[in-house]
């Protein structure tokens, strides 16, 4: 490896396909927060909304009042790639995608998804894709040009068999895994909703069931937090709104994703939670 | 008491959501579920100008911002001064408000 430490080469943006196969795992919410940890550290990054149809990122990220051009636009040729971004209005380094309401997913064709982010690769660090649910097309395009793989599972058993799946598609029907000699994808799971007092009572699978079944790196445990709902509500990825367990665990979990070696913790939310909500909240 | 506490607080995001999702909601209800047209108001804002002056086909830019009573589409197209030298670029600014119902 020749490395030089002094000088931050212009490398290629690096495709990160957050995925899981079951839907309402909290990919779209991880996909918000992983994008806005990412450009909270200061990598120019992009989110592209992948779910053609139900597009929902945009409320996520609270943009949703300024969505002029979508992604389906711009692979259709009917827009520019930098008419259809918008600008995140909190931090510097991050935009959205959004997607198109009104088309299907047969709208994403493999050469105009390879198209766009082709160019996005020019401009930006890190490109996050939202999956949507499922194995189906959008899944597929969603996944198929991806450097790493984000596989968001619930430690419950439909989301694990799903997941199983997802990381089956992802060393088969992906381009690194079809280019011959390509690295494959680096995939990890991103266990989420993670419950630590139901894991307690044994109710549900604990990091190490879950890992021992996937057998894949861990990437994360995001627990079960009252933050993400109320960061939905309001149009803020959880890692910009007040410190919660969620965010904690999504700043750890983005921190490994450049590189960096963290402890696994779990935080809780509890004490700082009450806090804040009896001293610590402004606006 | 810690109803009283903890009410506020969350009646304040859960009402916000509400807020954004009637906004959004009018709009989507209203004018089918996305502004579908505007490819082609580009299309034909480039047209226009061109009859009159030499622009680049990037250089129209549409923004949109939806509010609860009105809502604004603004249009900024740039151009270089091909008389001046080009150190001073200039950009013709056109706002113009698009009128919608909550
Ligand atoms: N850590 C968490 N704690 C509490 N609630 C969560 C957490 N993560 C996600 N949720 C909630 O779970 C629901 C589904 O989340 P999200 O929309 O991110 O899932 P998704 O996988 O994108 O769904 P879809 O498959 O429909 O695209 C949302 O209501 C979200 O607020
Ligand atoms: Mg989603």
């Amino acid at each position: 490896m020749t490395s030089n430490l002094t000088q931050k080469p212009k490398v290629q943006g690096k495709i990160i396909v957050i995925t899981s196969g079951k839907g309402g795992v909290g990919k779209t919410t991880s996909a918000a927060a992983i994008s806005a940890g990412l450009a909270q550290r200061g990598h120019k990054t992009v989110v592209i909304d992948f779910d053609v149809g139900l597009r929902n990122l945009d409320m996520i990220m609270g943009c949703e009042r300024r969505v002029v051009f979508d992604f389906i636009n711009v692979i259709q040729g009917d827009a520019r790639l930098k008419q259809a971004l918008i600008k995140d209005k909190r931090l510097e380094n991050l935009f959205i995608l959004p997607t198109s309401q009104t088309r299907d997913k047969d709208a994403l064709t493999k050469e105009g998804v390879e198209k766009v982010l082709n160019e996005l690769r020019d401009e930006f660090e890190y490109i996050v894709c939202d999956s949507p649910a499922g194995i189906e097309r959008g899944a597929q395009m969603a996944m198929y040009f991806a450097d790493e793989a984000v596989v968001v599972t619930n430690p419950e058993v439909s989301s694990v068999r799903d997941s199983d799946r997802v990381l089956g598609l992802l060393s088969s029907k992906t381009a690194r895994a079809e280019r011959p000699g390509a690295e494959p994808i680096k995939a990890q799971v991103l266990l989420t909703r993670y419950d630590v007092q139901r894991i307690a009572r044994g109710e549900m699978m604990t990091v190490d069931d879950v890992l021992e079944i996937l057998a894949v790196p861990l990437l994360g445990i995001v627990p079960e937090s009252p933050a993400v709902l109320r960061a939905s509500n309001e149009g803020v990825p959880v890692t910009m709104d007040e410190p919660s367990a969620a965010s904690a665990a999504y700043m750890d979990a983005v921190a490994r994703l450049t590189g960096e070696e963290v402890e696994m913790r779990l935080a809780s939310d509890k004490r700082p939670g009450l806090f804040q909500r009896l001293f610590g909240r402004t606006g | 008491m810690f109803g009283f506490i903890f009410r506020p607080r969350k009646t304040k995001s859960a009402q916000t959501a509400k807020d954004r999702l009637q906004i959004l909601l009018a709009h989507e209800r209203g004018s089918g579920p996305a502004p579908d047209f505007l490819p082609e108001l580009q299309r034909e804002i480039l047209e226009v100008i061109r009859r009159h002056m030499k622009i680049d086909k990037d250089a129209v830019e549409i923004k949109m911002d939806r509010g609860d009573e009105w809502s604004s589409l603004e249009i900024n197209i740039e151009f270089p001064n091909k008389e001046k030298d080009d150190s001073d670029k200039e950009a013709d600014k056109d706002e113009g408000e698009d009128k919608a119902k909550a």
